[in-house]
């Protein structure tokens, strides 16, 4: 389970997040929406303690995130994120992208990493890509990628920070069915998203950002069919 | 004019001699810019860092290194370092001299790389659970040194111009310390010298070249 | 800090070493660079096919050590005949390993400016050398400026290699006195600063020219 808890956060001057409540439970697919600026994104990265929060606090299976005792390395196997930016390592193979951190981190032999990246990459549909580098890849392709080597350290917690917004339009159909498959699967997931019609199929609550606070959330059908913010009614009544 | 009979068959007699010297020079070429790059990188990082006491004297070091010539730089070594005592041989010396020069300009280049690795290599790096020195060493060191192999071939063989600088100080094994030896015994400067040239020509040559495979065989990104 | 047996007139002997060690920079830089902006416009406006002696002859000097280059000069002078004292050899050898550098310079920075802007001025009805004296040579003067302020430094650093012909200049006059004095530290310290004093303002001044314009852009 993830608990947020009352989380500020600000950089510098800028406040970018003022007091946001959201717990996630397991199996659950949470996708939040709002406008650029909002805040959204920067949550993700509070959430794996990529960036440090001003007050509130983050639990991850009762582990509070940015306490001075958590082990950030060890945290973070459980929490895997992907980003807007697809962030492969142009210096290794795909394979070796994937292999990389269960060998390093988690001290696997690399017969076993790769055992464990070659089904990952065969999920995502890459499995005739192992020995290519990432230069040589799609978008979409170097996107699934950053997925499966995500995936490779087995965490229990997905983030997706924007996956498709640096995709052409003609790509981002095959990250979505990556992320659509694996939100069938079970897996725990948030996901920042432009995509509607994603948000609305795939996830069992979707939270409206506006501007540093959780403006609303609830299900699907209510958020989209019957908002009750204002704001909400504004935003959607934009990107429709 | 050119009263003078060139006698080269005399000087190609000690061709094998000074075959023996060039492989000096190449040996502590190659090892100054070793040492020269394992510096690099330890100053490359302390420059960056957040504590004075780590930057301050790698600020100095390149500083010093670059503003002042490598052969005061050996001269430090070899006559310097006897006011404490030390005295370092012509080789020692000769090493010291141009394995400090080489770090103090890999440093900044190796900076110069760093900025051009986007943060967000560090920050997948680090999602994936890995420690910051982890992350620089698999993630960011190796694209580091990618995007500074060819000012790092430079360097090489500036190293290799510089290693001629030893016989100011009495180094006597390497190419130009055994020309300089034949010359005080023949006196066939000119030959001898033109010799050397040619031969240190093509050892540049021959990196450049080796460079060259090197990078093809491991940058194949 | 020092005990030293050092004294002013020590002092003027080195600071006269290191006048010699810039009037030597300056007449090699002045040669090496006109010769450099000649050879680099004639790299890049005539076809490699026609420039490749030159193109070898300036490797050559690149990929020589200069100590070599300065005692093969000074013993061809005297095969030659030509009764040039180790002074004006100096000047000569630091001038040709100038001018080799000063090339790549040149060439870099004119080849830096994009094809389609000399297009442009040509379509507007320019001549080759309005071109190049109204749109090359300003915007190369930018990139190549900044890389020169380096190589005129390197140069500098560079000629104290002349002491291997008997010239006194800053760091022979060093040695002089490290000899005489036996304090090899001290001396070596005051010659050391003496070059950074010289160096490290103009190397600075680069960089920021370099920030300024890059900054521009």
């Amino acid at each position: 389970m993830i608990e947020i808890e009352k989380v500020y956060k600000s950089f510098g001057k800028l406040d970018v997040l003022k007091g946001v409540d959201l717990t996630v439970a397991r199996g659950e697919v949470v996708s939040i929406i709002g406008g650029s600026g909002s805040g959204k994104s920067t949550l993700l990265t509070c959430i794996n303690g990529l960036e440090p929060i001003q007050s509130g606090r983050i639990l991850i299976d009762g582990t509070d995130v940015h306490a001075r005792s958590t082990d950030l390395n060890k945290l973070r196997r459980k929490v895997g994120i992907v980003f807007q930016q697809f962030n492969a390592f142009p210096h290794l193979t795909v394979l070796d992208n994937v292999t990389l951190a269960p060998r390093k981190v988690l001290g696997m032999s690399r017969a076993e990493a790769e055992e464990i990246a070659v089904k990952q990459l065969r999920h995502v549909g890459l499995a005739d890509k192992l020995k290519v580098y990432p230069s040589r890849l799609s978008g979409g392709q170097q996107q699934r990628m950053a997925i499966a080597r995500a995936l490779a350290m087995s965490p229990q917690y997905m983030l997706f920070d924007e996956v498709t917004s640096a995709l052409d339009p003609l790509l981002v159909g095959e990250v979505l069915d990556t992320l659509k498959m694996l939100a069938e699967e079970g897996m725990t997931m948030i996901c920042v998203t432009h995509e509607m019609t994603f948000a609305r199929d795939v996830s069992q609550r979707v939270a409206f950002f506006h501007q540093g606070i959780l403006a609303e959330i609830g299900p699907p059908d209510q958020i989209f069919g019957a908002p009750q913010h204002p704001e909400t009614q504004k935003f959607l009544s934009n990107v429709r | 004019m050119f009263d003078y009979t060139f006698q080269w068959r005399q000087a190609y007699r000690h061709l094998p001699r000074m075959l023996e010297g060039a492989l000096v020079t190449l040996e502590i070429a190659v090892l100054s810019l070793i040492i020269g790059i394992v510096i690099a990188v330890l100053l490359a990082v302390a420059r960056d860092s957040k504590s004075i006491w780590l930057r301050a004297p790698a600020t100095a070091w390149v500083e010093v290194a670059r503003n002042t010539p490598a052969l005061f730089q050996i001269y430090m070594a070899h006559f310097g370092l006897g006011s404490f005592g030390i005295y370092l041989s012509p080789y020692v010396a000769l090493l010291a001299g141009i394995a400090f020069n080489n770090a103090g300009y890999l440093c900044e280049t190796f900076r110069g790389a760093l900025r051009a690795i986007p943060e967000t290599q560090t920050r997948a790096g680090r999602s994936l659970g890995m420690g910051q020195a982890q992350t620089f060493r698999l993630i960011v060191m190796p694209q580091m040194f990618r995007i500074s192999f060819l000012p790092t071939t430079n360097q090489m063989v500036w190293a290799i111009l510089m290693t001629s600088l030893g016989v100011t100080v009495g180094m006597a094994t390497d190419l130009t310390g055994i020309t300089q030896n034949l010359n005080a015994r023949t006196f066939r400067t000119f030959e001898l010298f033109a010799m050397a040239a040619v031969l240190y020509y093509l050892i540049a040559k021959a990196v450049m070249l080796a460079a060259r495979l090197i990078a093809w065989r491991l940058f194949r990104y | 800090m020092f005990e030293t047996a050092m004294t002013w007139n020590d002092l003027m002997f080195m600071l006269r070493g290191a006048g010699v060690t810039l009037w030597i920079t300056a007449i090699a830089v002045a040669g090496g660079t006109a010769l450099g902006i000649v050879f680099g416009v004639a790299r890049s406006a005539l076809s490699p096919w026609v420039t490749w002696p030159l193109a070898f002859v300036l490797d050559v000097l690149r990929s020589v050590p200069l100590l070599i280059q300065l005692v093969l000069a000074n013993s061809f002078q005297a095969i030659a005949g030509l009764g040039w004292s180790p002074f004006v050899t100096s000047c000569v050898v630091l001038a040709l390993y100038t001018a080799a550098l000063c090339t790549e310079v040149v060439r870099g920075a004119i080849l830096s400016v994009p094809e389609t802007t000399r297009r442009a001025a040509r379509s507007l009805g320019m001549t080759w050398a309005q071109d190049q004296t109204q749109i090359v040579f300003p915007m190369a003067l930018r990139v190549g400026l900044p890389s020169w302020i380096n190589l005129t430094l390197g140069v500098m650093k560079d000629s104290a290699l002349v002491l291997w012909l008997g010239i006194i200049e800053l760091l022979r006059a060093s040695q002089i006195l490290v000899t005489r004095l036996q304090e090899p530290m001290f001396i070596l310290l005051v010659a050391g600063a003496i070059y950074f004093l010289i160096s490290f303002p103009v190397a600075r001044f680069g960089e920021r020219l370099e920030k300024r314009w890059r900054a521009h852009d």
